[in-house]
C-alpha cells in the first residue's frame, strides 16, 4: 500500500481551486512524485461552491475514489467556511490552510472543534499587491506547499519559475509577477 | 481479387463470403439474369423508330444497347419488362406484347 | 527512453491520436469526451498531423462521416460518450458488419435519465452487442497504451472489425495523473501505415460496400463477422506481446491480481480495478486471501481463460457498473456466469451493481464486497445474488 499525502481544495467555481490543485500536481510532478490532480465534477458553474483533490505519494498511486479523511485541507474562499463542512474527515495530524483576511482566532469557530493546525493567508492582499488583480490561486498553493512541507521552499519556487516562463513564454512580465505572489504567500502564512 | 458473383447462392458457407459481403470489381450485376424476372415484354418496331433515344435513359436495367449511335433490340437477359421506354416513345416505336418469351 | 509524463486520459488519448496521425477525424462534442477532439483540432491547426478534421453536426454524422472515410481507405477515428454513442447506435452495426477498423476513443458516461455527466458504463454495455471490439483501461496510461494498440488489432486481416477504447468519464479522463509514454517515432512505426487489400478509391478495383442482405445470405454474413471477433482474442495477444517490448509494459486479455491463492476474487472493469487492488491488499495484511480480476478485452469475451482464473475462489463478486434491467445479472455478471456454467464450475457468484452516475467507489465500499463474500463463504448462505452496492436502502 502506497502511503500518500492527501489534500482537498475548496473553492467556488471560476476561482482557479480546480487550476491550482492541478498546479500543485505539476510542481509535486516535477519533483519527480507520483501524483493525482482531479476535481469533483458536476453541473456547477460560476460562484457555486466546488472541491478537488492531490494525492502525491512515492510510489505509484492506484486508488480512484474521492478524499474523504485529507491530511489536508485548502479554502479558497473563506465564504465557503458556513456553507461547507470544509473540515469533515481532516486528519487532526493535519491541517487546514484558509484564505482570509481575518485573524486566525476569528475563524476558529467557523471550523467546528478541528484541533489540528489551523493557517492563514490573506491572499486578495498578496495578489493585488503582487498581481495587482485578484488571483487567490498561486498564493494558496503557496501556502499549501509551506504548511504541508511537500518539497523545500526553494525546489518549489524554482520549479514554478520553470513552469511559468514556460506557460507565459509569450508575456514574460506576468512571471516575476507570480513569482512576487509566491514568495510573498511563502512568508505571509501564518 | 474480383469477387466471382455466379458462386454467391443460396449453398454458399459462411466461410466462402467476402468480408462483409463486399463486392470486389465492377459491372457484376451483369452476372445477374433480371430478365428472368419480365411478365410483360416489349417489341421493338424499327421502322417506327426515328432514333430519337428517348428511351434509353429511362430504362432502369440499361437494357437499350446503343451501337454506333443507334438503339437496337431488347437485352432480353436483364430487361424486367416494366414498360417505361413503351409509354415515353413518342412514336409507337415499342410495344407491350404481355408475358411471351 | 520512454517520455515522464503527467497528463489526463483525455489528454493521454489524444497524444496516442496525434502519434497515430489518422487520415480523417469526424468529431461532434460531448461531456467527458470534448477536450479529445479539442486536443485534436488544436494539433491539426498547428501543422502537428495531416489529419482531416470533419466538425460535423452530430454523433451519428461523426461515425457516418468515420465509416465513410474508412470504406474509401482512410484510417479514421472519432470521440465519444454516452447519449452521443447512442446517437451513434445504427452506425456502429453498419461499421462493424462492413468489417471497417475504425476506432473510437469512448469515454465511458452514463445515460440519461436522470440526466447525469458523471462515469459508469451504460453507454458502453449498451453497445456491446454491436459486434465492436471493447477494450477497457484502469487508468490514463492504459488508456494511452490501448489507443497505440488498437489498430494494430482491428486492421490485422483476420479481424477487420472497429474497437472502442473505453476508459472512466472524469475518474480517469479528467485526473491528471503520472504516464510513460512512447517516443514519436516508435508509437508510428508501431502501428505503421494503413495499408488494406481492398478500398472504395483503389483505381484499379471498383468495389461495392454494404451490400443488402438477404435471408439467403445475412445469417452467414453474422457468423462470418463472429468469426473476425472471435480471432480478435488471439491478436490482442499478439500486439501485447510487441507493444510489450517497446513500451515494457504487458498486457493479456484481462489483468490478475493475487488471484492465483484468492478464495474472494472481485471481478471489475475500469477504474474501479486500482481501488480494488488497495482494498485486497489490505484484506491480505489481515491474512484474508483477497483478489482481483481486471477486463480488459470484454468484446470478445474471453470466458474460458476467465473461468480458468477464477475458479479456484469460494466466492466471486462481478462488478457491474451499469444496469441491465433484466433483475437478475449485470453484463459482466451474466457473461461470468455462463461461462462458469458452461465449464461445470459451481463456485458462488455475487453480482453488484456499483458506481451507477459517478457515485464514489472507495476502497472501503469495495472492501465491504470482499466482506460480503466471506459472509457467503462461513454461512454458505448466498441470499440475494444482484445486489447494490453504496445505495442509500
Amino acid at each position: 500500500m502506497s502511503k500518500a499525502v492527501e489534500i482537498r481544495w475548496h473553492g467556488r467555481g471560476g476561482q482557479g481551486a480546480k487550476t491550482a490543485s492541478l498546479l500543485l500536481a505539476d510542481v509535486t510532478f516535477n519533483t519527480g512524485k507520483y501524483i493525482q490532480g482531479f476535481p469533483e465534477y458536476g453541473p456547477e458553474r460560476m460562484g457555486a461552491p466546488i472541491t478537488a483533490y492531490n494525492r502525491i505519494s512515492d510510489t505509484p498511486i492506484r486508488v480512484h475514489s474521492n478524499i474523504y479523511e485529507p491530511d489536508y485541507v485548502v479554502v479558497v474562499d473563506e465564504t465557503l467556511l458556513e456553507a461547507v463542512d470544509v473540515t469533515k474527515g481532516l486528519k487532526k495530524e493535519g491541517a487546514i490552510v484558509v484564505n482570509t483576511a481575518r485573524a486566525k482566532e476569528e475563524i476558529l469557530p467557523l471550523l467546528k472543534g478541528y484541533e489540528g493546525g489551523v493557517y492563514t493567508i490573506d491572499a486578495r492582499k498578496v495578489s493585488m499587491a503582487a498581481l495587482g488583480k485578484y488571483f487567490p490561486n498561486s498564493p494558496m498553493l503557496a501556502a499549501i506547499v509551506k504548511v504541508s512541507g511537500i518539497m523545500p521552499e526553494e525546489t518549489f519556487l524554482k520549479e514554478m519559475e520553470a513552469s511559468f516562463k514556460h506557460k507565459f513564454a509569450s508575456k514574460p512580465e506576468v512571471v516575476a509577477g507570480n513569482m512576487k505572489a509566491l514568495t510573498m504567500a511563502l512568508e505571509e502564512v501564518k | 481479387m474480383a469477387t466471382d458473383i455466379r458462386k454467391m447462392n443460396e449453398n454458399v458457407s459462411w466461410k466462402d463470403l467476402t468480408e462483409g459481403c463486399n463486392i470486389y470489381g465492377s459491372g457484376t450485376s451483369k452476372l445477374f439474369n433480371t430478365g428472368e424476372w419480365r411478365v410483360d415484354c416489349p417489341e421493338f418496331i424499327q421502322e417506327k423508330c426515328k432514333q430519337c433515344l428517348l428511351c434509353i435513359p429511362v430504362c432502369p436495367d440499361s437494357s437499350i444497347p446503343v451501337v454506333d449511335g443507334k438503339r437496337v433490340d431488347f437485352d432480353f437477359d436483364h430487361c424486367k419488362g416494366c414498360g417505361i421506354c413503351a409509354k415515353v416513345c413518342p412514336f409507337g416505336a415499342i410495344k407491350m406484347k404481355g408475358a411471351v418469351e | 527512453m520512454s517520455i515522464r509524463e503527467r497528463l489526463s486520459g483525455n489528454e493521454a488519448v489524444s497524444v496516442a491520436m496525434r502519434q497515430i496521425n489518422p487520415d480523417v477525424f469526424p468529431a461532434f462534442p460531448i461531456t467527458p469526451s470534448t477536450e479529445i477532439p479539442q486536443y485534436f483540432s488544436s494539433y491539426v491547426a498547428n501543422g502537428l498531423v495531416d489529419t482531416v478534421f470533419i466538425p460535423v453536426e452530430s454523433e451519428h454524422s461523426s461515425m457516418s462521416a468515420a465509416i465513410g472515410a474508412e470504406a474509401s481507405g482512410a484510417r479514421s477515428m472519432t470521440a465519444t460518450s454516452s447519449c452521443g454513442l447512442a446517437y451513434m447506435w445504427e452506425e456502429l452495426y453498419v461499421a462493424a458488419s462492413d468489417r471497417l477498423p475504425v476506432a473510437l476513443a469512448l469515454v465511458n458516461r452514463a445515460l440519461s435519465g436522470p440526466i447525469n455527466i458523471n462515469c459508469d458504463h451504460s453507454d458502453v454495455m449498451g453497445a456491446r452487442d454491436a459486434g465492436w471490439i471493447q477494450v477497457f483501461a484502469e487508468n490514463n496510461q492504459e488508456a494511452y497504451d490501448n489507443f497505440v494498440q488498437a489498430y494494430r488489432i482491428a486492421e490485422h486481416p483476420s479481424v477487420r472489425l472497429p474497437i472502442m477504447i473505453c476508459q472512466d468519464g472524469f475518474i480517469t479522463s479528467h485526473a491528471v495523473e503520472n504516464i510513460e509514454l512512447l517516443e514519436d517515432e516508435k508509437v508510428k512505426a508501431f502501428v505503421g501505415e494503413y495499408d488494406p487489400e481492398h478500398y472504395l478509391l483503389k483505381k484499379d478495383e471498383p468495389m461495392a460496400i454494404g451490400p443488402y442482405g438477404t435471408p439467403a445470405f445475412y445469417m452467414e454474413a453474422k457468423r462470418a463477422q463472429l468469426e473476425g471477433l472471435k480471432n480478435a482474442k488471439q491478436v490482442t495477444l499478439d500486439v501485447a506481446k510487441e507493444f510489450a517490448e517497446i513500451s515494457g509494459r504487458s498486457y493479456g486479455l484481462f489483468e490478475e491480481y493475487q488471484t492465483a491463492d484468492a478464495d474472494y476474487i472481485m471481478v471489475v472493469i475500469g477504474a474501479a480495478a486500482g481501488t480494488a487492488k488497495d482494498a485486497a491488499d489490505q484484506l491480505r495484511e489481515k491474512g484474508i486471501k483477497a483478489g482481483v480480476l481486471k477486463i480488459r478485452l470484454f468484446r470478445p469475451f474471453p470466458a474460458e481463460e476467465i473461468v480458468a482464473a477464477i475458479k479456484h475462489a469460494k466466492v466471486i463478486a462481478c462488478m457491474d457498473r451499469t444496469e441491465s434491467y433484466n433483475g437478475n445479472a449485470g453484463p459482466l455478471g451474466a457473461e461470468i456466469k455462463a461461462a462458469l456454467f458452461d465449464a461445470g464450475e459451481t463456485v458462488k457468484v455475487l453480482n453488484y451493481v456499483y458506481g451507477l452516475g459517478g457515485r464514489d467507489v472507495t476502497v472501503d465500499s469495495l472492501t465491504s464486497v470482499f466482506e460480503d463474500m466471506q459472509k457467503v463463504a462461513q454461512s454458505g448462505v448466498v441470499g440475494e445474488t444482484y445486489r447494490y452496492l453504496s445505495v442509500r436502502e
